[in-house]
């Protein structure tokens, strides 16, 4: 576990690194991700830690959200505030990009020679 | 309260642990609740931890920072999260190599629609430019949407909000949608679902089938990889938008 997480984190100190170092505006961690998508391309997949480490990781992604979600009590007045247009962005906005999503791929997936899914 | 009790408390009140312990029991009891309710969305464990911490948080008068001073550990490991995503990404991959070309038009589709119709109905109904910056990757797996919120001017933390809400919607109406709509291929179900409410619907597509789950996964570590590239180089253009 501690050498898959050392791994973990040393993916995303170059990520940092190279975002901050080149001004990228990405993520530092996002960098690493994609770092790390690369190594295992390259290596064949990832050993038998890392695949645990970062299933462990990543099964209790949630907990991981609640810190910042409970930041929410410092912009209560907002929400209070701005409530409507947040509710029907929110609404709106998520079932457009399902259809729009699913859309998209039904025709592409109809216009080419069938390869992968179902007519 | 006697002096002793007193002491403890201003002992407590000070040092990180309790602002960490809080945290996790405040998730095993709310995820308790959820496995109980026979994983029901609306009872997702984020909204009822954070419920749960805020009550106990604003009763105690305790400030979010001294909160946050302890479950920062906790918080932390979002980064590690975020690069071990590249594993079920990798995993994946190679999975779906046969239909590259529509989940591509679908991925570029969904998350420009994701972005552009959040901000343009916030507009519409008035929403300042924070709220605004804060709504656009909502659709974004919440470490990468806090990252991109931060990076183009959004509030992190409201971004954290937003995006959990998301993920509720779309796990809990999308089946609904797809049916009305007669779309009964789990692969584009799956993916559809990863792209616009990332982790939270890929759990639900996952219950679902082992094929929407796998989908999913992929759309969600995707979708965060294109948000985070491409909204801080649609900023320029956005910012003249927002005026």
């Amino acid at each position: 576990m501690i050498a898959a997480l050392t791994q973990l984190l040393l993916f995303q100190l170059a990520g940092e690194v190279v975002a901050r170092g080149l001004g990228l505006p990405v993520p530092g961690p996002v960098l690493g991700m994609l770092f790390l998508f690369l190594a295992l391309a390259l290596r064949g997949g990832p050993d038998a830690e890392l695949q645990t480490t970062s299933q462990g990781l990543l099964q209790h992604l949630s907990l991981l959200f609640v810190p910042a979600g409970t930041g929410i009590m410092l912009h209560l007045h907002r929400v209070a505030d701005e409530w409507l247009p947040l509710l029907l962005s929110l609404l709106v906005s998520t079932f457009a990009t399902l259809a729009v999503t699913a859309l998209v791929m039904r025709l592409a997936l109809r216009s080419t020679p069938t390869e992968g899914g179902q007519p | 309260m006697t002096p002793h009790l007193n002491e403890i408390w201003v002992y407590l009140a000070a040092s990180p642990l309790l602002g960490l312990t809080i945290t996790l029991v405040a998730y095993q009891g709310a995820f308790w609740l959820y496995r109980r309710s026979g994983m029901n969305p609306l009872a997702n464990p984020v909204l009822i931890s954070v419920t749960a911490l805020v009550a106990l948080l604003s009763l105690t008068g305790t400030p979010y920072q001294t909160y946050f001073d302890g479950a920062q550990f906790v918080h932390f490991l979002l980064g590690p999260a975020t690069v071990a995503l590249a594993v079920p990404l990798y995993t994946q991959f190679r999975r779906v190599r046969a239909m590259l070309l529509p989940v591509l038009l679908g991925l570029v589709a969904g998350s420009l629609t994701a972005v552009l119709s959040a901000i343009a109905i916030g507009k519409l109904f008035g929403a300042s430019t924070p709220t605004l910056l804060s709504l656009a990757p909502k659709s974004v797996t919440t470490p990468i949407a806090m990252g991109v919120a931060e990076r183009i001017g959004g509030i992190p933390s409201l971004t954290a909000v937003l995006v959990i809400a998301t993920g509720i919607l779309g796990a809990v109406g999308a089946r609904y949608l797809f049916d009305a709509m007669k779309l009964r291929d789990p692969a584009i179900r799956g993916f559809a679902i990863g792209v616009a409410s990332h982790g939270i619907g890929t759990a639900r597509a996952f219950q679902v089938s082992e094929q929407a789950g796998a989908f999913a996964a992929l759309a969600m570590g995707l979708n965060g990889l294109l948000t985070a590239l491409m909204l801080p180089a649609l900023m320029p253009l956005l910012s003249r938008w927002l005026g």
